[in-house]
């Protein structure tokens, strides 16, 4: 049996791994088709009568402070919350790899300079810098979100990259790809991706459900992606100041965004427990 | 002990540097105005902002921009806000002292709790106590802070009254209670954005905690200690937590990075008087020099936490020494 399948099959028994996983699958589906069937989560059909209204048959989960309709903004935000997780994740994931497998294979000064870039990028504060942009930079579209959310997220897999590449730098297989005329990239693709591949999907998965936070969190400030585009964290924002008398506008993102990243968090652990057997517990 | 000093100061004060040099070229690069934060849309006469703009020296050149805030910074002025008309230095420090507050305690709390659960659960792995003990923490580790913390508000503030949910002290009765009363009408005021900010992260503490307990439970020195008829609790406490505390200590020097981030969206939900309240502030307001300052500061105490963290790995583990 090959290992891929040992854990398939490890993943399978695991059940809080598969609650995680079909929760995600859910999710993913609710994010594609959900916005198909729901109204305009932009529309106000009645300022006045329609504000912080509680559910009902017309609004299931109520209406917030613009009379828009909760259930509609919470399926529609679940796009943005999912693509700049998920998208953010592969991304960080990809410049990790590119960097650590550079610095591994090349040559002692150049795998110097890198690592000591990375030292110095990991001790910087990174909300403070997405703070800082998107402080000046309003109304960033998601794809910039997502795409410097990864660009400061990736230092770590970096670091765990380059240390799979230096243990396999000096095995037989390398040597004999090289003596047989391999060059770096080759090399990289054909000989040490395999052996990367469960630590990289391992590192992702556990990512995705910070980068959600992190992204709900930039975007309850009103950062990021533009109001009145519902996201998770820019609905909270809305519910803030009618807790009290209308808590459904803050709870339901607020459910969504912990159930999504439980749900992420358990695939997470899961696919560790079963891709790397000596770290399960 | 003083070479490993000099290196990490040394490298503390790069990646600072670092943090000053990347934040104020994104800052000034990024699309947008400064000082329209709240007045955008708003029509104010070009001239005006003209005046302005050369008041700061906003229309010069970025890189003599740089030069001059860089030369500033050796003389120790963090330049001026452009809102509060008032020493960057000021505000800042002003704020750090009610930041350090309320992080240091919650990171104590949220250490503590951490490292507890973490143990209760690797002495028992696979039990209920683990299996319940492990739900709370996946959901706590999976919850937004700023969520949490309106929930706190609305439950122990707003609905049952039992705490104060705004500001650091209570402005009515605060300057005339004994000094005993005032500790505790601060400590009133802390208990809410504290635990917000100590509750996810002691989950992720007693995540991290178990796991590298349950390692350590594995090794040859626990089955040694056993097999001398140690009791369980001892070989618990005494061998295998020891050697499994030195990866969370890094890991909560580690943290400070997280307790800042917190503390922008805890403590405007609270009304703390921090250094999270003067970013948030300063993001609005678009207030360069604030936005500069606070990253500035941030990055020294990430860079302090960092080293923290190393000397108390030091201290607790005898086989780690730092003068490699």
């Amino acid at each position: 049996m090959s290992p891929w399948r040992r854990a398939a099959r490890r993943f399978a028994r695991n059940r809080g791994a598969m609650a995680g996983a079909v929760i995600v699958a859910a999710l993913v589906v609710v994010a594609l088709v959900g916005p198909l069937l729901t109204p305009d989560p932009l529309a106000q059909p009645d300022p006045v009568r329609l504000q912080d209204r509680p559910p009902s048959a017309a609004h299931w989960l109520g209406t917030d402070p613009f009379s828009r309709d909760v259930l509609s903004r919470t399926v529609n935000a679940a796009r943005v919350s999912l693509g700049v997780g998920l998208g953010a994740a592969l991304l960080a994931m990809t410049l990790g790899a590119g960097v650590g497998l550079a610095a591994g294979l090349a040559g002692p000064r150049t795998d110097q300079l890198l690592m000591r870039g990375v030292d110095v990028a990991m001790a910087m504060p990174r909300i403070f810098f997405l703070l800082a942009v998107f402080a000046v930079w309003r109304g960033a579209p998601a794809a910039a979100v997502l795409v410097l959310i990864a660009a400061t997220g990736w230092f770590q897999t970096s670091r765990i990259v380059r240390a799979v590449v230096l243990s396999l730098r000096e095995s037989d297989f390398v040597a004999a790809a090289r003596a047989l005329g391999e060059r770096g990239p080759g090399i990289a693709r054909r000989h040490l991706l395999p052996h990367l591949a469960a630590p990289l999907i391992v590192s992702a998965s556990l990512d995705v459900g910070n980068i959600i936070l992190l992204e709900a969190g930039l975007s309850y400030l009103g950062l990021g992606v533009r109001p009145p585009a519902p996201t998770w964290g820019n609905m909270i924002m809305d519910g803030k100041d009618v807790l009290l008398s209308a808590p459904w506008i803050a709870l339901a993102p607020g459910i969504a965004l912990v159930l999504t990243v439980v749900a992420f968090n358990l695939a997470g652990d899961g696919l560790r427990d079963a891709l790397d057997p000596r770290a399960a517990a | 002990m003083l070479r490993f000093l000099a290196r990490r100061l040394l490298f503390a004060a790069v990646s600072v540097a670092a943090v000053v040099l990347f934040t104020f070229l994104l800052v000034h690069l990024a699309p947008g105005e400064p000082m329209l934060g709240s007045a955008e849309g708003a029509r104010v006469a070009p001239a005006v902002l003209a005046r302005q703009r050369a008041l700061f020296g906003l229309d010069r050149p970025l890189p003599e921009q740089l030069a001059r805030y860089a030369a500033n910074l050796l003389h120790g002025r963090l330049g001026q806000s452009f809102v509060l008309h008032r020493p960057v230095a000021d505000v800042i420090g002003a704020a750090l002292g009610p930041t350090l507050l309320l992080g240091g305690v919650a990171l104590l709390v949220s250490l503590l709790v951490g490292v507890a659960v973490g143990a209760a659960q690797a002495a028992r792995p696979r039990s209920a106590t683990d299996t319940l003990l492990g739900v709370g923490t996946l959901v706590l580790y999976s919850v937004p802070v700023f969520w949490l913390g309106l929930m706190l508000l609305l439950v122990f503030g707003q609905a049952l009254h039992w705490l104060p949910v705004a500001g650091m002290t209570d402005p009515a009765i605060h300057d005339a209670l004994s000094p005993l009363g005032r500790v505790v009408d601060v400590a009133r005021h802390l208990v809410l954005p504290a635990a917000s900010l100590a509750l996810v992260q002691a989950a992720a503490f007693a995540r991290f905690q178990r796991s590298t307990l349950l390692e350590s439970l594995g090794g040859e020195f626990i089955r040694a200690a056993r097999a001398k008829g140690l009791p369980e609790r001892w070989v618990l406490l005494r061998h295998a937590l020891r050697g499994a505390l030195a990866p969370t200590l890094t890991l909560a020097g580690l943290s400070v990075p997280y307790f800042l981030a917190g503390s922008v969206l805890v403590e405007s939900i609270f009304g703390w008087p921090g250094l999270g309240r003067v970013t948030y502030d300063a993001i609005f307001a678009r207030d360069y020099n604030v936005i500069v300052g606070t990253a500035l500061v941030a990055g020294v105490l990430v860079a302090l936490g960092n080293l923290l963290a190393d000397l108390a790995v030091a201290a607790a583990d005898p086989r780690v020494r730092l003068d490699r």
